[in-house]
């Protein structure tokens, strides 16, 4: 076990290495001048020059990644351009929040999609089953942002539930969580029906029935624990998805999480920010999937983590 | 236990537990109502054991499904008759009655036992839930209860078994688990759906024993599902023979075997393999190899810690040497994890081996990836599973053709040709050419894949369980398609199996194989009417003898299993010095 974290632990390194090389290729490559930016429009190229030097931007390529690695390793994320703060604190101060929306939005998706999906299965075939399968379609594909506009006009503007944004009571929470949840919830019901129809056909339900049991201990107490098995790997991938849906979705609803802070960061260029909120969130991502693998064996005693 | 939990209500009058009348059950489908049983009648008494034998398709488990109320609804119901269980209709009676039914007074147990209990709970929480479902007992009663009833089974180390897994289980011991689930209430009604198939001869011995001295202790009636019909005559007071639904004939066992009335169930009767009936063919003449392994192992590595180092490995075959002679027919015998399909997987080149592995003279170890090619021409594999090994959107000519174009034989229409001679050779029409695999029933399917085997007129087929999957009547149609084809076409054949009797009636010679290591080896009759290594006698004592007159010599009772064949690093396992007792009758000391 422990080996096994150990393990896990160096791949996990060596993938945030890989992402943090891509993501700096990539701001390197890109045609947008973060020294302009800086500068302003009205600067003379003098000006222009001295600010890239003093950024040390007019260092070859690797060196530049090379600095950078070397500082990241001790805990610096370097300091933003524009806001001249370290990046270190302005992720930390927002990072709460994020997890805050995080937590909230995959109670979400579970809570809405699992319940569907078992209903499906036991209803297979049946028109309950294609109306839920339709409207999980709906939501998988609708775009966030305007299903973040319709939530924000219906339950915001027309009925005044909910606040139209910001952060602070249970209630600013809702509608950024459901935007979120929705299209996860899509998904899950989706794989959560396929599994517990798989399931449902094995012969322990057979087994079980055959026992006396109850329709409601067979399907809660033998069908669910082996049907949510690939759900558990899913939220660990799940969480890739929702890094890339809080950037829309914190800034139409102002929450001041880290997709605000990479949304804004992006528009100028920032690039140390940038690099920040990606690597925070590609942590993000490798911790998800290794304690999505650390959970399996909990519920199913087959597997063995080696 | 008290006397009262003992007793099971029945009607004490005519001592009839289970009555079934004229019993129809229907499964819906676009063509309307198709019976799956129809019109069947019959009773079940206090302790007795009725069998009810039949083919695949026959209606026999869809019988017992109904009589538990676990028929697949709506698609499948019943549609008329009734089932009593003493004085109770269990057609009409609605499901939560059904339910305080299910597991206290008819049990079932199933024919997979790999699958039958539920991979992510203790085997002691299905045995307490299952307790519980029918008696208000607290969880230190019902556990209690639970691991008498393994004690019953003769489960080795039951206190363990409770806390453990099915995964941790073998076969054999995750039936003893499900039997011990079935009695563990003291049902009146047993129902033992092929409760041995899934299971190795010498396993399926202890099984039938235990279901036996089980019934005998506490006076259950017993239906026994079977498609084998020694399990009948060893198990059985009375039989029913079903076919396509309907009862054919119903008999108390010893009449049935002597004195057959229907034309059906003597055919039935007469292609069951039986030992003793394989004939010897004279010896063949000249004694060319075609394969040699020798001092073949094959092992694979078991991974652990934060190197992945390798801490055990799976000795799957372990310094075998044998010869294949050109034309016969060599057998490899042996339980599930002895080797025998990693032996047919080595020469075919599936998996590494050490050692050396010659085909007519050629090591494969030598070969170039073009040399491999070529050689694979002369090897082809007829596996266990048809319907598995056939890919479901290819149409069967297709499937056939493959091999000759994978090679390069021929032009299209040539090979076309040649697949219409197979397909006649295999006899089946040319004409089902465009037809794809789900057309066809389990025995046209095997066919097809012995086609397939032929295209590339290979000097050696390896049969890995080829016939296992089928039912007795089609099994002999195609042993005596493949013994043709031998006498033909002089093509040799590796027969993997584990079932003693038609092994018995195919061989020229066997080899026993345990723990990846031969144990005994010699000709059809040296190793069937003389046996020597312990294992090959307990392996020939464990096969069901067709037979109800025949008195069982009374066998050790094991609860252990089959050792492991995994050893650490370092660790070696014990080698079999083979020795000649006379005539090339090789014996493992």
């Amino acid at each position: 076990m422990a080996a096994y974290i150990v393990r896990r632990l160096i791949q996990s390194a060596l993938i945030l290495l890989g992402v943090s090389f891509i993501t700096f290729v990539l701001l390197y490559v890109l045609p947008a001048d973060p020294v302009r930016q800086i500068a302003g429009r009205s600067a003379t190229a003098a000006t222009v020059e001295s600010i890239r030097q003093q950024l040390g931007l007019d260092q070859p390529f690797l060196v530049q990644y090379g600095n950078y690695l070397l500082n990241l390793i001790q805990g610096d994320f370097g300091r933003s351009y524009l806001q001249k703060t370290e990046v270190a604190q302005l992720i930390v101060s927002r990072l709460p929040a994020t997890l805050l929306l995080l937590v909230a939005a995959i109670a979400c998706e579970l809570l809405i999609g699992l319940p569907l999906g078992i209903v499906a299965a036991l209803n297979r075939g049946k028109m309950i089953d294609n109306g839920l399968m339709l409207t999980s379609f709906l939501t998988v594909s609708a775009p966030q942002f305007v299903v973040a506009l319709l939530l924000l006009f219906v339950f915001a503007v027309k009925l005044g539930w909910f606040p139209i944004g910001g952060y602070g009571t249970f209630a600013h929470i809702v509608l950024p969580a459901v935007t979120l949840g929705i299209l996860g919830s899509g998904w899950y019901s989706r794989i959560m029906r396929s599994s517990m129809v798989d399931v449902l056909r094995a012969d322990f339900i057979r087994t079980a029935r055959a026992k006396g049991l109850g329709r409601s201990k067979v399907i809660l107490g033998h069908a669910l624990p082996n049907a949510i098995l690939p759900i558990i790997a899913m939220i660990g991938i799940d969480i890739g998805l929702f890094m890339s849906g809080i950037v829309v979705v914190e800034s139409v609803f102002g929450w001041p999480g880290i997709g605000q802070l990479a949304w804004q960061a992006i528009q100028r260029v920032d690039i140390p920010i940038i690099m920040g909120v990606t690597l925070v969130s590609a942590c993000g991502i490798v911790l998800g999937n290794l304690i999505a693998d650390l959970i399996s064996p909990l519920i199913d005693p087959r597997i063995k983590l080696r | 236990m008290t006397a009262a939990m003992l007793s099971p209500i029945v009607d004490t009058a005519t001592d009839v537990v289970l009555s079934v009348r004229d019993l129809q059950v229907s499964a819906r489908s676009e063509q309307g109502l198709v019976p799956l049983v129809e019109g069947l009648s019959f009773d079940l008494h206090r302790g007795e054991t009725l069998a009810i034998a039949g083919e695949s398709g026959s209606g026999k488990s869809i019988t017992s499904l109904a009589c538990m109320g676990l028929l697949p609804a709506p698609a499948v119901r019943v549609t008329g008759g009734s089932i009593r269980f003493g004085e109770t209709e269990l057609t009409s009676l609605p499901e939560k009655k059904m339910q305080e039914m299910r597991g206290a007074r008819i049990a079932m147990i199933f024919q997979e036992p790999m699958t039958a209990l539920n991979p992510v709970m203790s085997i002691g929480r299905q045995l307490v839930e299952a307790i519980r479902a029918h008696e208000t007992l607290s969880v230190a009663q019902a556990r209690a209860r639970a691991l008498e009833a393994l004690k019953a089974v003769r489960l080795s180390q039951p206190e363990k078994r409770l806390e453990q897994y099915p995964h941790e289980l073998s076969g054999g011991m995750r039936q003893r688990v499900m039997i011990a689930m079935a009695i563990a209430l003291r049902p009146a009604v047993l129902i033992a759906d092929e409760p041995t198939t899934a299971l190795d001869v010498t396993v399926q011995r202890e099984v039938l024993d235990l279901l036996r001295d089980l019934q005998r202790d506490l006076g259950t009636a017993v239906i026994l599902i079977t498609h084998d019909m020694g399990v009948v005559a060893e198990m059985a007071d009375r039989v029913i023979v079903m076919r396509k639904g309907r009862m054919v004939e119903a008999a108390p066992t010893i009449d049935l075997f002597d004195a057959p009335r229907e034309q059906y169930t003597r055919d039935l009767l007469a292609a069951v393999p039986r030992i003793g009936t394989g004939a010897s063919r004279p010896d063949l003449a000249k004694r060319e190899v075609l394969v040699r392994y020798e001092d073949v192992s094959v092992n694979f590595p078991i991974r652990q810690g934060l190197l992945g180092r390798v801490a055990a490995r799976v000795h799957a075959v372990e310094h075998v040497s044998l010869d294949i002679f050109r034309g016969e027919t060599l057998s490899l015998v042996g339980e599930s994890g002895c080797g025998k399909s990693t032996m047919a997987k080595a020469l075919v080149g599936l998996v590494p081996h050490t050692g050396r592995i010659e085909i007519n003279g050629q090591a494969l170890g030598d070969l170039d990836a073009k040399g491999r090619k070529a050689i694979r021409r002369d090897l082809q594999i007829v596996f266990q599973d048809p319907m598995a090994a056939l890919d479901a959107r290819m149409t069967v000519g297709e499937l056939i053709r493959e091999p000759l174009v994978i090679h390069g034989i021929g032009t299209p229409a040539e090979q076309k040709a040649r697949v219409r001679e197979l397909l006649e050779r295999v006899e089946l029409s040319p004409s089902v050419y465009n037809r794809y695999p789900h057309q066809f029933s389990g025995g046209q399917r095997q066919r097809i894949c012995i086609a397939r085997a032929l295209a590339l007129k290979p000097k050696l087929i390896i049969c890995d369980e080829s016939v296992a999957a089928l039912d007795v009547s089609i099994q002999a149609k195609v042993l005596d398609l493949l013994r043709d084809l031998q006498k033909e076409s002089g093509v040799t054949y590796l027969f993997i199996s584990h079932d003693m009797a038609v092994v018995e009636n195919i061989s020229d010679r066997v080899a026993v194989m345990y723990l990846g290591q031969i144990v005994e080896m010699g000709t059809r009759a040296q190793l069937f009417e003389n046996p020597q290594h312990p294992y090959t006698k307990r392996l020939l004592e464990a096969v069901p003898v067709p037979d109800p007159r025949r008195e069982r010599q009374a066998t050790a009772r094991l609860s252990g299993d089959i050792p492991s064949p995994v050893c650490k690093v370092g660790e070696e396992p014990q080698r079999v010095e083979l020795v000649d007792i006379g005539g090339g009758h090789l014996v493992g000391r």
